[in-house]
């Protein structure tokens, strides 16, 4: 029985395998956990690209005669569309509930037994479930929507790694706003309200529903800056599309790099607040 | 050496209560209400409780989830709530009615992931694994997902999960609820062979009282937040008044239940053939002797004090009021 009992001291630098490789190893658990519910994969796939037709031709009909509008010309609103479609597994815009129900069902005390961060461990999971939604529901949209309309293929060759980086970053801003609204259950129990709110506004706000381009100028530039949200979507999208400069698409990638650590840093305040009142629930 | 310490911890919770239509009445409720206790290094500690007592909350507060509204506790020399990541590398946890495993993944999947998030090295966590496999017989089921296990099979995988790490000290919350007879079995004779090597603490809490007997030699009973009883399994016995029963079987009834000096008569059973008394002050051999000269005696055996018993009527006395003085 020795060898099960606590011979081993617990760890010390000596021995401390990097901090990185904990937090690599659960991306990577993550990912494979995900990997395991393929039929819902694919049915996520064929959803979002019967919603790319509809969604692309509804934008394409706004162009009019001009073949422009709110500065994307029809290519660009295709790639627009149909990167977009593929992105919304990626970020999980929708659905996300597992942090909130782990908290009204108590098994979020499992969590708080770990040596681990809770918001690291979840944001940890969440990269891994996006890598392996970027292999499965990004990649079909960008191959079909070519095929039945016009795209736009980034003419820089920069573009494309600060798309990826952007694209990066969304999941974990998007990460930071959907562990924050799953955080409320720490208050509420029951985080319907709050998730009803996340989905309408998300959509509006991050630019899925329509490109922000498409709103009055001032009110285009205040979500831009002072919201979370176009990083979410708008941003990598636009960053694809070369919508703007390459200097001015840095720029909105280093605003995406605020908005990520503001994000994290409040989720690992309000985390902090919660336990102090947590109830865990039943046993 | 204390592994554990408790001075004053409390817990109070807020509830709200409907007063009126639109009203509601916030209440407070004591979960633990100022225990006071020490565990020392390698010590197998049974702390039981009827349901709501407070012994899933202590727990919880040793472990560093719930925050204690008064009081203080030490484990490993940590604060369980300030300290809680780097306690968490000291100590397992397997909560009977919560998971720690990913639910997704198989058991060998999640026990790899562990070696990481624990940092455990290679060679330890080998070595661990393969003395739980073979005493917990994971082989059969290590390939399948937590979520296709059996309740038996995850509880074997708890306890292996708790282990990996080579915690100081194991907390277990109901580990056998739940479990058919076998598992039951594996489980009980895994934490005693856990206990015999000597150098991990286990704090066990639990309904069944078998797994105390079996496992602890220390007895903590909490009621209604408070320490009742803190002693060894026969001064409990000892303190309220369980006896051993002498059981005798006659040929033929007797017209009356005899009186024998220091064994009254508990039972009468069978027909008035089947007598049962308490050993309060008589010996077996005074209690044989007594009957002989009444009936003829066809049978006698003599059963051993019951836990559940005591436990059941320590509760039943704690409900009618303090009968007890708390916190001995």
């Amino acid at each position: 029985m020795g060898s099960v009992t606590a011979t081993v001291g617990p760890p010390t630098d000596a021995h401390v395998t990097p901090w990185f490789r904990t937090f690599g190893a659960i991306v990577a658990a993550g990912f494979r956990r995900h990997a395991t519910y393929r039929q819902a994969a694919v049915a996520g796939v064929v959803t979002n690209t019967v919603f790319g037709f509809l969604r692309c031709y509804i934008f394409l009909a706004a162009t009019g005669a001009a073949g422009t509008v709110a500065g994307y010309d029809r290519a660009q609103l295709g790639t627009f569309v149909w990167a977009g479609q593929g992105l919304l597994a990626v970020i999980a815009i929708w659905g996300w509930t597992d942090l909130a129900d782990r908290i009204r069902t108590g098994e979020v005390a499992a969590d708080l037994l770990r040596p681990v961060h809770p918001v690291t461990s979840y944001l940890a999971v969440d990269l891994g479930r996006a890598g392996f939604a970027a292999l499965a529901r990004l990649v079909p949209p960008l191959v079909v929507g070519p095929l039945f309309f016009a795209v736009y293929l980034p003419r820089h060759w920069a573009t494309v790694p600060l798309f990826l980086v952007s694209v990066l970053l969304a999941v974990v801003v998007c990460f930071g706003c959907r562990y924050l609204v799953n955080a409320t259950a720490y208050w509420l129990q029951d985080v319907r309200g709050p998730m009803i709110l996340w989905t309408l506004g998300s959509g509006v706000l991050a630019g899925l529903y329509f490109p922000l381009g498409f709103l009055p100028g001032w009110l285009e530039a205040t979500l831009r800056y002072a919201t979370p949200f176009p990083g979410i979507l708008q941003i990598p999208l636009d960053v694809l599309v070369e919508r703007e400069s390459m200097p001015t698409n840095l720029g909105l990638v280093g605003l995406q790099v605020v908005w990520a650590v503001l994000l994290l840093a409040l989720c690992r305040l309000v985390q902090r607040r919660a336990e102090r009142r947590l109830v865990v629930q039943g046993g | 050496m204390n592994v554990i310490e408790m001075d004053g911890l409390r817990k109070e919770f807020t509830v709200r209560v409907r007063a009126g239509v639109l009203r509601r009445e916030k209440r407070t409720v004591t979960a633990v209400d100022g225990v006071d206790l020490r565990v020392e290094r390698g010590e197998m500690l049974g702390y039981i409780g009827p349901n709501g007592a407070g012994k899933s909350t202590t727990l919880k507060m040793l472990t560093g989830v719930l925050m204690p509204s008064a009081g203080q506790a030490r484990v490993c020399g940590l604060r369980p709530v300030a300290d809680r990541t780097r306690l968490a590398l000291r100590i397992g946890v397997v909560f009977g009615q919560r998971s720690q495993l990913w639910w997704d993944l198989p058991l060998r999947e999640s026990f790899d992931l562990l070696r990481h998030v624990y940092r455990v090295p290679a060679g330890a966590h080998a070595a661990r694994l393969t003395r739980c496999r073979e005493l917990l017989d994971l082989d059969a089921f290590l390939d399948t997902p937590v979520r296709q296990l059996s309740l038996g099979q995850r509880m074997r995988g708890e306890l292996t999960a708790a282990l990996l790490h080579g915690p100081e000290v194991l907390f277990l919350d109901e580990p056998t609820i739940g479990l058919d007879v076998v598992s039951k079995q594996a489980v009980r004779g895994f934490l005693a062979e856990l206990g015999r090597a000597g150098d991990t603490t286990l704090v066990l809490t639990t309904h069944d009282l078998a797994d105390i007997e079996r496992l602890c030699r220390r007895l903590v009973v909490i009621d209604h937040g408070r320490v009742v009883h803190d002693g060894s399994i026969a001064e409990l016995h000892r303190r309220y008044g369980s006896r051993r029963m002498v059981v005798a079987e006659l040929d033929s009834a007797l017209p009356e239940p005899p009186v024998l000096p220091g064994a009254p008569v508990q039972r009468v059973e069978a027909d008035g053939r089947r007598l049962v008394f308490a050993l309060e002050r008589a010996s077996v051999a005074e209690v044989v002797a007594g009957l002989a000269g009444l009936a003829t005696l066809r049978d006698i055996s003599i059963v051993e004090p019951d836990i559940e018993e005591v436990v059941t009527r320590l509760y039943a006395s704690e409900r009618k009021g303090p009968l007890l003085t708390p916190g001995v």
